[in-house]
């Protein structure tokens, strides 16, 4: 609401000055025009014109601010009559609330509820800070309120946010926490409901604050480090330890999402493994504490996305910063160089090195091949398959019959250039980029070094786009040249590879934690794991970038070529390749552990947990008033998805993944995940 | 806007560029003056046209009009008010007042001290925020608002909506069906209780400027309305509160927390202590070293250990000078006529549904808080003279001479009815016994039903009986309370107990009833732990109360305070009704100290194992200019926690510092002589 009337009042006070000043400027000319060509009037008949126009000058003058207050009044009254309306409505406007039906239908809580928040979802608030950011203490600076603090002090907002270069914890004198309880991610501004619809449901069917936690920790740091830094770890461990004893030893449901996936993930592991490293839970602590983990958009193998918000800080419509405030970075709040402030930042968060790709090319496919290379971005609805097999290879057949051109080269992540984008590999020529010696001689002119491009030649910036295309596994390799500070501060937190030996003892270490590739599932044969997430919309998968015109100081030397569109299957658009998803992460990272990887008794999963998977087509909102829908499959508004729900509270409230109707299938999940050989 | 943009627009096409609709006349007037010669008719014209236009201008443009400037100016003032420096009114109150003395957090950063011990805070009552879970249909949208603390904007927009929330039930002292009402959980629930009233956020900011963060500051929120033991039964708040100090202690590497309840938060705490010892299905299952594993100092703020005057006049006729129980922060919002003219009732209705105000009843019975003819603070002289620091008790003593002929206040009476029987002697006062005395019928005619407290059910001879024993002492008060509302007090009964132990080993008081009362409970073992107790000293605190009947008792509360009796010579501490004493505005000295400089010191039976008990008072200063707010240097019960001294001494204890370190006992009332008044067996 203040925000609203701050803008309006941005609008319309500076206005009235402006047409106070422009009258009275516009005043003087007039009189002489008046006077020259009045020659032929009396004297005194000028006299009285000059006498007239200065009583109606001033008449006039008070009515110039007049009408503007007049507009405003106007305006203001028009809106708070609407406000009122609409506080009036009638809430039956609003379709029945899945937590309504359910409960009518006698579902009671039964077990807790612990939710996982993901990246950039969760607030941040200041304990400590320089003296630019005097009277912050304790108010949030990510998340929750306005971000009204960018606009004031953009500058000082972002030096904050950064973390140090070096350790990846709090630089000296500065202390941003992460705000606990549900309030931490209910809301990410006002308005804009991340875990708001699902809390509300589970309360609706008697849940409340002592049989429902939200781990929230600060999604900047790297996962350890959450524990080093906050014991945000033995937090959560202690809380799902006392909400089990305390709701009659039932054990827990952990909803997490997007990256909460992967942080909980590293808790299992972490809890089991023996203390000083790991929680000392000892091997049966999941088994005797977690019901089902219902991971929401989950990121499992990684996003694309991420890879492109590392090497230029831009993603085609967001993936970190920009994710909720597009309109905020493009715009020039930061000068010239906000993407420049935005990788500057970003490149200290550890985190985001979780969400690169995992699993290489054996998972994202190589040069020539991709597991989703049939993929049709023009094809439309699609039918539920019930995970029937005769029905999925008839629906292949057909495609395959449809599909005559090659098939989208997804395998390179990032090529550079349309034309390598598409080339078969045998026409590129490919230079190994570790070959590429980094001759690290840094621009003396350019000052402050602000990204690890500074330190960079320009020649061997150069020679970054000769191998033409990357692929998962070489993507790593590039972004070790073009940063290797942080890739060396973020390897020593994450690992990007798949285990040969899952028995090989240096998987004890943590960095390995949050690879589903390199851990093994917890001895839990009593647990359940879910993966529910949006398909049916185009999501960023590969990119065509191109050398950054400007070569002066300070920016980034390369950028998702734009100009690069449209291809044999309509998936290029932008300089972007597009493949199903939920926006953000492609199916293939959501669902391909549930579907194969974990699918019965593998080595990944020595237990036999039982995994499903829920898909979630999307439906955009049909009419403005629904806001963000009730049916949708996007990243973030899928949490208020009716159908997710109600499968949340089902399991809430004591059903088991059988009982929800098993597989819900809508993608090509199954066929794409045949097609990927990792030995099980 | 757009349409003064169009405007603009046509006036280019036909002339030079102009801007607004006030100067497209003008063009209007200045081409036909040159066009035709004929000025005067063509001037005339015009100002027929104005005058039209003028007509047109209507009452609802003159609305607008004012809406708009109004509109405007606030913006403006707001777009002032943000662009200003964070640190303006520092710099303002500066100038005017000299430099400002640093916060004791800066200071002791300085100083060098840093985070050791973790923290936890024990709000007390009414200060802890309260949301809204479930709620019948006319609260519709306040899913998870706060209904108590905040801006308690629902309590205008649909106050008997309120009220029936924030009720309890009845009967079980619990929700009520289809309610759920909860308190807010971390550090928010009770930094700050409206916008602006500061609680608990200075001191926390301060323990922040020396390190402290969320991960080791825990605020042990808990649902106030609730009897102690039920926050456990309903929301398993007790076991939160355990599990969080040992996760503490675990991540900070074996350091024991410093607890710092404030209020009714010390009642908790000790409810806690005991509920965490006792074994499993009744308590935590602690076993009895947990205190002394993982507490290091309980830090006392102006804890009403035998509870305080004030909760006897809220329970008994709503009204509490200036507050007791839920007026205690907005008194003004409960005087106004916000459910009609039932106010008060509706108040006492409610709060009668919440058995912590029961916690507060006074503990101990006369041998405590005196009898008909003495009094421990008999001879306390309410003009304002000033108190020296007397850092042992020979300074009262001396004192205790000059005052024996001035008429002494009778305190021990409690409630009295008149002005004169709360002064004569006791032999003179003549006393029908109201325990026998039989119930009327219910005389609640139609026109009261819908407000309800027991009164209605005791009839014209109830209330009759009861105005005729004229006089109450601490002890016959509890049995007036079961007479008056016997559903309550059975209810309360349950929960909590008043009386002193004689032999603490009897198997009784292994019942949770008795946990909170610190004279029928031991500490626990743990003899390296260290009790503080903080008050504020030199506010006039309400200790009893001349009551009268009140002028239609039919549909209202027969009673009320008398405030027409006032105290006859200076130095006699009778006020509008009411008898007041040393204390910090709501819990007078002898409850807030007691336990400290005698119940406890040294091994008595209370204490066993002997722990350290310190009393730091801190005199009320109120605030030099209106600048301070609410004063650096206060001893009003809420407002010391924004007191210099007392953080200082919080983050010292904090940062690893004893009781010793800080100097032992700061007293500065007559706390020590009138705990050796006290005739209390250890």
């Amino acid at each position: 609401m203040a925000s609203i009337l701050r803008f309006r009042k941005l609008c319309f006070v500076e206005p009235v000055k402006c047409s106070k000043l422009g009258f009275q400027s516009y005043d003087a000319p007039k009189f002489q025009k008046e006077e020259k060509e009045s020659v032929s009037a009396i004297i005194e008949q000028v006299l009285e014109e000059k006498k007239k126009p200065k009583k109606n000058r001033q008449q006039r003058e008070w009515r110039c601010i007049d009408t503007c207050c007049w507009a405003i009044g106007y305006m203001c009254t028009a809106w708070w009559l609407l406000m009122l309306l609409y506080n009036y409505l009638p809430p039956n406007l609003t379709p029945e609330s899945p937590g309504t039906r359910l409960r009518r239908e006698g579902l009671t809580p039964l077990h807790p509820v612990v939710l996982v928040p993901g990246i950039v979802t969760g607030g941040l608030e200041l304990w400590e800070g320089k003296p630019c950011s005097e009277g912050l203490f304790r108010k949030r600076l990510w998340g929750g309120g306005s971000f009204t603090e960018i606009f004031k002090r953009p500058l000082c907002w972002l030096e904050h946010l950064s973390l140090d270069n070096e350790t990846g914890l709090d630089p000296p004198g500065i202390r941003l926490r992460a705000v606990p309880g549900l309030v931490a991610a209910d809301y990410f501004a006002p308005g804009y409901f991340v875990w708001a619809i699902l809390i509300e449901n589970l309360a609706k069917i008697g849940y409340e604050s002592k049989n429902m936690y939200m781990a929230a920790y600060d999604w900047r740091l790297s996962f350890q480090n959450t524990e080093t830094r906050d014991q945000a770890l033995s937090r959560l461990k202690s809380k799902i330890e006392l909400m089990y004893l305390t709701n009659g030893r039932k054990k827990v449901v952990v909803v997490p999402h997007s990256m909460g996936v992967i942080y909980f993930l590293h808790f299992m592991k972490w809890v089991e493994a023996p203390t000083p490293m790991g929680g000392g839970g000892g091997a049966d602590w999941c088994d005797k504490h977690i019901k089902a983990i219902m991971n929401i958009g989950p990121a499992f193998l990684g996003v694309p996305k991420a890879v492109g918000n590392l090497i230029s800080a831009e993603t085609k419509d967001v993936a970190f910063i920009r994710s909720v405030a597009p309109g905020l970075i493009d715009s020039k709040t930061l000068g010239l160089q906000t993407l420049e402030h935005v990788m500057r930042v970003s490149r200290t968060w550890d985190s985001i090195i979780s969400l690169v790709p995992k699993g290489g090319e054996t998972i994202w496919g190589n040069l020539d091949w991709s597991p989703e290379e049939d993929y049709e971005c023009h094809s439309s609805k699609k039918r539920p398959l019930q995970s029937s097999k005769e029905n999925n290879s008839n629906n292949s057949d057909s495609r395959v019959v449809f599909s005559v051109k090659d098939p989208t080269k997804y395998g390179r992540i990032v090529s550079f250039g349309k034309p390598a984008s598409e080339l078969p590999s045998s026409q590129l020529s490919t230079l190994v980029s570790k070959e590429v010696s980094s001759s690290s001689i840094s621009n003396v002119s350019c000052g402050e070094v602000w990204t690890e491009y500074d330190e960079m030649s320009r020649e061997s910036i150069r020679r970054v786009p000769e191998n033409k295309t990357y692929t998962a596994t070489t993507i790593l390799d590039l972004l070790r040249f073009v940063a290797p500070k942080m890739m060396q501060r973020a390897e020593a937190h994450y690992s990007h590879g798949i285990a040969e030996d899952l028995d090989d003892p240096k998987y004890d270490h943590y960095k390995y934690w949050s690879n589903p590739l390199e851990t093994k599932l917890p001895n839990a044969p009593e647990m359940e794991i879910y993966c529910l997430y949006g398909t049916g919309i185009p999501t960023e998968r590969s990119y065509v970038y191109k050398l950054s015109a400007s070569d002066s100081c300070k920016s980034i030397p390369f950028q998702i070529d734009s100009s690069a569109d449209g291809s044999s299957n309509g998936c290029l658009r932008g300089g972007v390749y597009f493949a199903d998803g939920d926006e953000s992460v492609p199916i293939l990272s959501a669902g391909f552990m549930c579907a194969k990887g974990w699918r019965g008794k593998t080595r990944f999963n020595p237990s036999g947990i039982a995994t499903y998977i829920r898909e979630f087509n999307h439906k955009p909102p049909s009419s403005l008033l629904e806001g963000r829908g009730v049916e949708s499959g996007a990243h973030v508004d899928i949490m208020g998805n009716v159908g997710l729900i109600e499968d949340v509270l089902r399991v809430a409230a004591g059903a088991n993944g059988a009982e929800l109707g098993g597989d819900r299938i809508y993608s090509d999940i199954m066929k794409m995940s045949e097609k990927i050989k990792l030995g099980l | 806007m757009l349409r003064r943009r169009k405007r603009s627009e046509i006036k280019e096409s036909q002339n030079s560029g102009t801007q607004s609709d006030s100067e497209e006349k003008k063009e209007k007037k200045t081409n036909s003056v040159v066009g035709k010669s004929n000025e005067s008719s063509d001037d005339l014209n015009l100002k027929n046209k104005k005058k039209e236009r003028r007509k047109s201008w209507s009452c609802v443009d003159s609305c607008c009009w004012f809406v708009g400037c109004v509109c405007s100016i606030w913006w403006l003032l707001l777009f002032l008010f943000n662009a200003m420096p964070a640190s303006f009114p520092q710099y303002v109150t500066e100038a005017i007042t000299g430099p400002l003395p640093d916060p004791p957090g800066v200071k002791l950063a300085k100083e060098g001290l840093k985070v050791k011990h973790p923290v936890v805070f024990v709000p007390g009552i009414v200060t802890g925020g309260l949301e809204l879970w479930e709620g019948y249909q006319c609260a519709e949208g306040l899913f998870r608002k706060r209904l108590w603390g905040g801006t308690f904007g629902e309590l205008y927009k649909r106050p008997l909506c309120w009220a029936e929330h924030m009720s309890l039930d009845n009967e079980t002292g619990l929700d009520p069906p289809g309610i759920r009402i909860r308190p807010v959980s971390g550090l928010v629930a009770a930094d700050y209780f409206a916008p602006g009233y500061f609680v608990w956020a200075v001191l926390i900011a301060n323990l922040a400027r020396i390190g402290y963060e969320e991960k080791n500051m825990y605020m042990a929120a808990y649902d106030w309305r609730l009897s102690f033991q039920n926050t456990e039964v309903r929301d398993q708040t007790l076991s939160t509160i355990k599990s969080n100090i040992e996760l503490m202690v675990a991540t900070s590497g074996g350091k024991k927390v410093v607890v710092i309840p404030h209020s009714m938060g010390v009642l908790y705490f000790l409810h806690f202590m005991k509920w965490v010892e006792a074994p499993a299905p009744m308590g935590g299952g602690g076993g009895s070293d947990w205190c002394s594993k993982h507490i290091k100092a309980v830090m006392n703020i102006g804890g009403p250990f035998l509870g305080v005057p004030k909760a006897v006049s809220g329970l008994f006729s709503a009204e509490a000078r200036d507050i007791a129980v839920a007026r205690t922060m907005a008194p003004v919002v409960l005087d106004m006529d916000v459910f009609g003219k039932q106010t008060l009732q509706h108040v006492m209705r409610m709060t009668r549904t919440w058995d912590s105000t029961m916690s507060m009843i006074p503990k101990g019975g006369d041998a405590i808080w005196g009898g008909l003819d003495w009094s421990p603070e008999g001879g306390y002289e309410c003009s304002p003279k000033k108190t020296k620091n007397n850092n042992n008790q020979t300074g009262g003593q001396n004192r205790l001479g000059d005052l024996v002929n001035t008429s002494q206040a009778l305190y021990g009476r409690i409630i009295s009815f008149g002005k004169d029987v709360a002064e004569l002697h006791s032999s003179k006062i003549e006393r029908v016994d109201f325990r026998g005395a039989i119930k009327g019928k219910n005389l609640a005619n139609a026109t009261c039903h819908d407000v309800w407290t027991e009164y209605h059910d005791m009839g014209i001879g109830g209330v009759k009986a009861v105005a005729d024993y004229k006089v109450y002492t601490v002890g016959s008060l509890l049995d007036l309370l079961h007479f008056i509302a016997p559903k309550m007090m059975k209810r309360g009964g349950a929960h909590f107990s008043y009386g002193i132990a004689d032999d603490l080993d009897d198997k009784k008081y292994e019942h949770y009833r008795y946990w909170s009362n610190p004279l029928e409970t031991k500490l626990p073992n743990a003899p390296e732990m260290e009790i503080f107790s903080m008050y504020g000293v030199g506010v006039p605190t309400e200790r009893a109360y001349v009551y009268k009947f009140s002028p239609s008792p039919e549909c209202y509360i027969p009673f009320q305070i008398d405030t027409s009796a006032e105290g006859g010579n200076e130095g006699y501490c009778l006020k509008g009704g009411v008898f007041s004493v040393d204390g910090d505005e709501t819990v007078p000295v002898i409850s807030a100290g007691f336990m400290c400089a005698k119940g406890w010191r040294g091994k008595t039976r209370f204490n066993p194992s002997g722990i350290r008990t310190y009393i730091r008072e801190y005199n009320h200063a109120p605030p030099a200019t209106l600048l301070e707010g609410r004063g650096t240097q206060s001893g009003a019960h809420v407002d010391i926690m924004g007191n210099f001294a007392l953080i200082e001494d919080i983050l010292r204890v904090a940062a690893g510092a004893t009781g010793d370190d800080l100097g032992g006992d700061q007293v500065h009332s007559d706390i020590f002589k009138w705990s050796e008044r006290i005739n209390l067996r250890l």
